[in-house]
Order: structure tokens, then sequence, then C-alpha cells
């Protein structure tokens, strides 16, 4: 740590660091590696101390909130908080929509604000904002630090927030003079924080009536969301063990893929909206609900009335605000999901109960049933000048990215690319699955990736993404090329906003109002100009070739692959409609007489 | 929450709105209230009376008391959603808690002559309102107690001659021995 050059105005300061470098090395104690960022006046005085430095590296985005979806994509796949700086005034407002998004999927996220000097705060100065009333209701907490000695303190307390209990972002704004004048260090206490200590460890009583409960069932599920994701891998793999021990059929949400594995055959796939038909029913008709880690989103629960009816239902969640919330609960666990299924299945082996076997295998084969509909069925023609179906260009990249035998991220814009990523790629593990599912952030994609290669940099990283989506963010091609992160973006390409044509088609009488993606880039040439590959796949015969290319080009690709412009994502729940309401594609035309015997309804 | 682990209660709970008397302790740092009450406009919920001051010798945390009302559902959800902001130390439903006393203070201006003038002042007195303020056309009374007992003596004053009501909003503490 180097104290500051003594000067005249600053005599008494020659042993006190300044804050900027107070708080860098605050950010070092806290095991900080790197900052995704973008300089300005407010913050001039930490850039000059990164400059002094070489323990954390800063990497230069194009745009604020680039700098938050590129910490979300570290964070998410490494576990770890990641570090977001950016000045004042318009450079926080423009990290608002990552922070939103941070907050939604429980991200953990440290960003430095810059602010104008304290004396001019409230006199609208050049930059200004009120970061702090702005962020509020957008971060798990946050601090505007007023006076020096509490400057180190606060990035410690920022971090601790910021990774503790339900994860989320955090915001420190630092006013430029707290920057300049000397801060004293304080390392990070260990002594418990004075109000936020969440509960980690579930109640004793809570698990034995919930395994009590599981081994009584006859008709059992598990759903597991973000929540055992957030917990570290540990977590996922005793996941694994509690559902295997039960010999339970298991779900994830969205945010939860990869939490377990999609090739184990207790893997009913992923629920809700356009979740599988098996895991949707198995959710409506079974009598016990372990839910670990989610927390009854709309996108999966359908008609709240109209949810699993008739189920027991255990919730295990970190956030007791998660309970109880949407969905009133028979057995509420606050605590850790790795903390939690490892009493669960401590509990399993104690308790003498035993299952109803042939209820079990009963059930087993009615989820059988379900899934022999083989509700995420699409039909490519393999004739070379074929149009390319956007499920079938999903399905290909996985297969030919598993032929890789790289370790592979995919994180995904949003819309129905999104939902076919989520429906036709795998995950084994957790970690590898980053996509914005609570608030939607179109353009999350290409900087979360961005991110997530950054901390994994001889990794396969894959942005799945949509022509619209991509354009939300694209600026950021021009940081790939900076920093040579050879992130891979495969564009399907349908030339709409796919989800909203969707709804318009099913709810909007076919009426497609700017949903249309006019006066598209040619993304090929659009890669070239940012010293990227680019490469186009225009129907069947392509296909192989472009993704073969784009797996073996060295540095960064835009694939843009024309995918059918009529394909829907099925199966779909429609928004205020049932899990036994759920309208299956033309592919299951002739089944639809079948499954309205079943209560379904087409609507 | 961990307690109630057999749990039916909580599905078999009635959707009958009630009123609850809610007391946090909170970390008296800037931007507090701003977070306490955002919770509510950003969730929804209503807040009949919010009083709030500082209630430490350092002054280092403040006790808000808030009324606000809703389902079980909700009020649970309201207390969950304070207990998770990270400057609350302690929530408490005092209505839920059992006994509690709920204080509020009103200074009443009422503005009147002749026989009004001296009927303000018979209810003042059966009221044990205190007289802060005098003129010769009007009185400023200071009234302490329950919110209803408040209520009750500005609707007497209505036809007087009440020209203005300043109320605290309510401070709530629970009865006996037992402590936030």
């Amino acid at each position: 740590m180097n104290a500051i050059t003594p000067s005249a105005g600053l005599a008494q300061a020659a042993f006190v660091s300044s804050g900027a470098e107070t708080l860098l090395r605050a950010l070092r104690e806290q095991g900080v590696e790197v900052i995704f960022g973008y300089p300005g006046g407010a913050v001039l005085p930490i850039y000059d101390a990164l400059f002094q430095q070489t323990a954390i590296r800063h990497v230069l985005v194009r745009h604020e909130q680039a700098a938050v979806h590129a910490a979300e994509g570290y964070a998410r796949s490494t576990g770890r908080v990641g570090v977001v700086l950016v000045t004042s005034g318009p450079g926080a407002t423009n990290a608002v929509t990552g922070l939103l998004d941070a907050l939604m999927d429980s991200v953990p996220v440290v960003c430095l604000t810059g602010q104008v000097p304290t004396h001019l705060i409230g006199n609208d100065a050049f930059q200004e904002a009120d970061t702090t009333g702005i962020t509020r209701p957008v971060t798990k907490h946050n601090y505007l630090v007023k006076h020096s000695r509490d400057l180190a303190r606060t990035v410690h307390d920022a971090f601790y927030v910021a990774r503790s209990g339900r994860p989320g972002p955090v915001v420190v704004d630092l006013p430029k003079d707290i920057l300049i004048a000397p801060a004293p260090y304080e390392a990070a206490g260990t002594r418990p924080h004075r109000s936020y200590r969440p509960v980690t460890q579930p109640d004793p009583a809570a698990i034995r009536a919930a395994v009590r409960a599981l081994k009584a069932a006859r008709r059992p599920v598990v759903y597991a969301g973000g929540g055992v994701i957030n917990a570290g891998p540990e977590a996922s793999r005793l996941l694994g063990e509690l559902v295997r021990l039960g010999d339970l059929p298991c779900t994830n949400t969205l945010m939860g893929l990869g939490a377990f594995p999609s090739s184990d055959p207790h893997f009913i796939g992923m629920l809700g909206m356009h979740g599988t038909y098996e895991a949707n029913l198995a959710m409506h008709d079974c009598d016990v609900m372990l839910n670990i880690g989610a927390r009854f989103d709309d996108r999966v629960t359908g008609r709240l009335n109209a949810f699993s009816p008739d189920s027991f239902k255990i919730h295990a969640d970190i956030d007791p605000s998660n309970i109880n919330k949407n969905v009133a609960v028979d057995v509420p666990i606050v605590g850790d999901a790795a903390l939690t299924l490892r009493a669960l299945i401590e509990a399993w082996h104690a308790e003498p109960a035993r299952q109803d076997g042939a209820a079990l295998q009963a059930w087993w084969k009615t989820i059988a049933g379900w899934r022999s509909i083989d509700s995420l069925r699409f039909t490519q023609s393999a004739d070379t000048d074929a149009i390319i179906k956007p499920q079938y260009a999903v399905q290909r990249l996985a297969q030919l990215c598993a032929q890789t035998g790289r370790d592979t991220f995919i994180t995904t814009e949003v819309g129905q690319h999104q939902m076919w990523a989520a429906q036709h790629f795998p995950f084994e593990r957790p970690n590898r699955w980053m996509t914005s599912g609570g608030l939607g952030t179109m353009g999350y994609g290409l900087p979360a990736g961005m991110g997530v290669q950054v901390a994994h940099p001889d990794a396969l990283v894959i942005d799945i993404a949509g022509e619209a989506s991509i354009l939300m963010n694209i600026q950021e091609m021009g940081t790939l090329a900076q920093y040579r992160l050879p992130v891979k973006v495969f564009v399907l390409n349908n030339e709409y906003m796919g989800m909203v044509r969707q709804w318009q088609e099913l709810l909007h009488g076919s009426r497609y109002s700017e949903s249309y993606s006019a006066a598209l880039p040619d993304f090929v040439k659009l890669a070239e100009s940012f010293h990227a590959t680019g490469l186009r796949a225009r129907n069947y015969g392509e296909l192989d070739g472009v993704i073969r290319a784009m797996l073996d080009t060295p540095g960064p690709v835009i694939a843009d692959i024309a995918v059918d412009q009529a394909e829907n994502v099925y199966p779909m729940i429609p928004s205020g409609a049932a899990h036994n309401e759920m309208i299956l594609g033309a592919e299951h035309a002739g089944r639809a007489a079948s499954i309205t015997d079943e209560g379904l309804m087409l609507v | 929450m961990p307690s109630e682990v057999d749990g039916t209660a909580s599905r078999a709970v009635a959707d009958s709105a009630r009123t609850a008397t809610i007391s946090v302790l909170v970390d008296n740092e800037s931007g507090v209230l701003a977070r306490v009450i955002g919770l509510f406009s950003g969730r929804g919920y209503n807040i009949d009376s919010l009083t709030v001051a500082p209630v430490d010798d350092d002054g280092g945390r403040s006790r808000i008391n808030v009324v606000t009302s809703g389902t079980e559902m909700v009020i649970d959800q309201i207390k969950a959603q304070l207990g998770r902001l990270v400057p609350v130390h302690r929530v408490a439903d005092l209505t839920q808690q059992g006994p509690h006393v709920a204080r509020e203070m009103a200074l009443v201006k009422v503005v009147a002559g002749g026989e009004n003038r001296s009927e303000s002042l018979r209810i003042a007195e059966s009221f044990r309102a205190r007289v802060v303020d005098t003129t010769t056309g009007s009185f400023v009374f200071e009234l302490t107690g329950a919110a209803d007992k408040i209520d009750a003596f500005i609707e007497l004053m209505r036809p007087i001659g009440l020209a203005e009501v300043s109320r605290t909003g309510i401070a709530a503490i629970a009865r006996g021995a037992a402590t936030i």
C-alpha cells in the first residue's frame, strides 16, 4: 500500500492513504480481482489509483448497464461477488437496469458509483443524481459515504450484505472529496453485523415435518430453483443425493437449470410457462411438493388459485419474505439451501417411516405417460435448402459443443431464443447457465457472457441471442475485441421480436404491431467491423458448418442463423391459465382431443 | 415463521383484513425512513399512521411505529419484508403479540365565541385535554390518548368551531415486562 505523497496541503495525511487508495485496499481484502467499469469525472481519483497498481484488473465496458450484467455473469459463473465501478449521474442511472436485474435474480454485485463532492450534494451540480434515492428500490441495500472514517467499513459491509442471505446488488455512492481526502483503513471485522444476520440453519422440527410428508407422499415432486445454485455447487450435489434417495421426480425453474443434471432420469424438465408437459402436470397433480430455493414466481405458477391445488407444500428459502408471499405453504423452512438439503438427507435416514413403493411406481408410470407426449418435439426437414428450426439450431449447438469436450457456459438474451435455449440445451452442472429470469432484460446475454469469459478465460462461452435483443448491448463487441474475449454470439435470427410476435399471434389477432425487426444490420459485417468473425447460416445444409467454424474460431464470433420466422415456443401456459391448461404446438395437433379429455383446454 | 411447522394454520387463516400496529427498531442511518416508506408504497401496502424518533441514548437506533391493515398473509408479508431490510434490528407485531398501549397526541384548534367557547372548554375538560394556547377567539387543545379517543374529541369539536388539527400518529409499546 502506497501512502500518498506528502504535500503542503496534505502534510498531515502523509501516513494515511487517500480515499481512493483505501477503497482499493478494501476491495483487495475482499478478494476482488476484476472490476467492470466506465470512468467519468467523479471517479477519476479511483481510476488514478487503479492506474498505479496491478492487483485489481479493470475491464472497460462500453455502457454502464453492460458493466453490471458483466459483473452478474462473473458472479453467477463463479459464486463470487461481481464488482462494478461507474461515475456519478448518467453513469449511475445507466446502471439501474442491471442493478434491478441482479436484485430480481439474487446475484451478488457491489456497484461503486461516483458522486459529486459532499458540499455540492443537493445543488443540482454537473452530473449529480440522487443515486441512493434512485437505486433504493433496485438494490438490496445502498450506502452514501459521507465521512472518510466510514469508507473502509462501508465497503466491507457492502460485500457482506451482497453475498449473505439471499444475495443481491449493493450500491456504494462515493462523493469525490471522500475519494481524495485521506481515509483511515479498517480491516473487515469478524464481529457479526449489527442488524443484518440472515438465518441459514434450518429449524430441525420443520425438517422432520418435511421428511415425514415426503416419505408419506404418493405423488411427490421436487421443484428446485436458483437458490440451490446460489448456495454453491455442494447444494446441487446434495439435491441430486436427496432426489435419488427418495426416487423423486425433480423439476427446475429457469433460474435453477443445472442445479440437477438434465441427463438424470429423475429430471422431468423445466416447469412453468414454457416448461415441459410432464413437469407442469406433475406440479399440478402432485400430493407433496418440496420447493427448494424457488419463489413461486407467476411464470411458474400460472393462475394462482389453480396452482397445484391438492398438494401439501414444503417451501425452503433463505428469504423469509418469499414464504407465503404468493402461495400459502404447509411447512416453511427458512435456511440456506445446502444446509437445508443436508439436514433433509440426514432426517431422511433417521426417519423410520418408509415410502409407499407401489404408489411411487404408479406415479412414475403416470409421469412416463406425460413424458411420452414429448412436448418439446419439433420437426426439422433434412433437405439442404430447408429452413432451420430454431429448436434444432440450439440442439445442434449443444451437441457440437459437447463434442468439443470443453467446459461450456451459456448466456442468453430475452425472448423466444431464451426459452428454446432453456428447453433444448441440456445442463449437467450448476453455474453454467446465465439468463435474465426475473427482470427479463433484453441485452443481458452479451455483457453477461463477457463477464463469464473474464472469469473463465479458457472456457467456451456462448450467448444464445435473438436478432432484436442483441442490438440492445451490441456495443460490447468493442469490449470483446479490446480484451480478446472469445465469446460466441449465436443469433437465432427470425427477423421478429419473436416473443412479442408470438403473443400478438395468440392474443392480439396476429396484428404484428411494431414487432418486425426492420432495417437489420448485416451481422457478418457488423462482427467484422468490431474485429470479430462473422458467420451466416441460411439453411439446414449450412448450419453444422457454421457452428463448427464458430467453435473452432479462437476469437469472438457472431453467427447469424436464419431461422423459421413462424415458429412459436411451445408448450405454453397462457398468462392467467392453470398448469393443466397448457397449449401444445402444431406438432401435437392430432393429440389435442385426448389432451382435452385429460382436462386440457386449448386456448 | 419457523415455529409454525405443522403449518396448516397459515392456510386456514381467514381472508378478512385486520389492523396491525407494528414496531420496528432500526439503525438511525440516513435514508432508513425512505426505505421503510418505499417498501410500503412500492408493494402497495397501507400506512394508516407512521411515527419515527430516535430511542437510544446515543441516537444510534430509532423506533418506527406503523399502523397498517391487510389480510393475515399481507401482514405477514409486511413483517417479513421489513425484517429483511438491512438496517432493521427487530420487527414486532404488537397487535398479534398481545396487550399493548398505543397513544397519540393531537393539537386541536377551535375558533369559537360565546356559548360555543365555553362548550369547547367543557368538552376539553371531560377529555382531559389541556389548553396550550388561547386568544379571545380561539383555543389550542393538547390531547393525548388512544386514536379513537382523539377521533371522538375532534368529532365533538367539529360543530363548535373546529379549525385545524395536527396529530402525531401513534407511539406504541407492549404491556408488561417484555421488550422489543
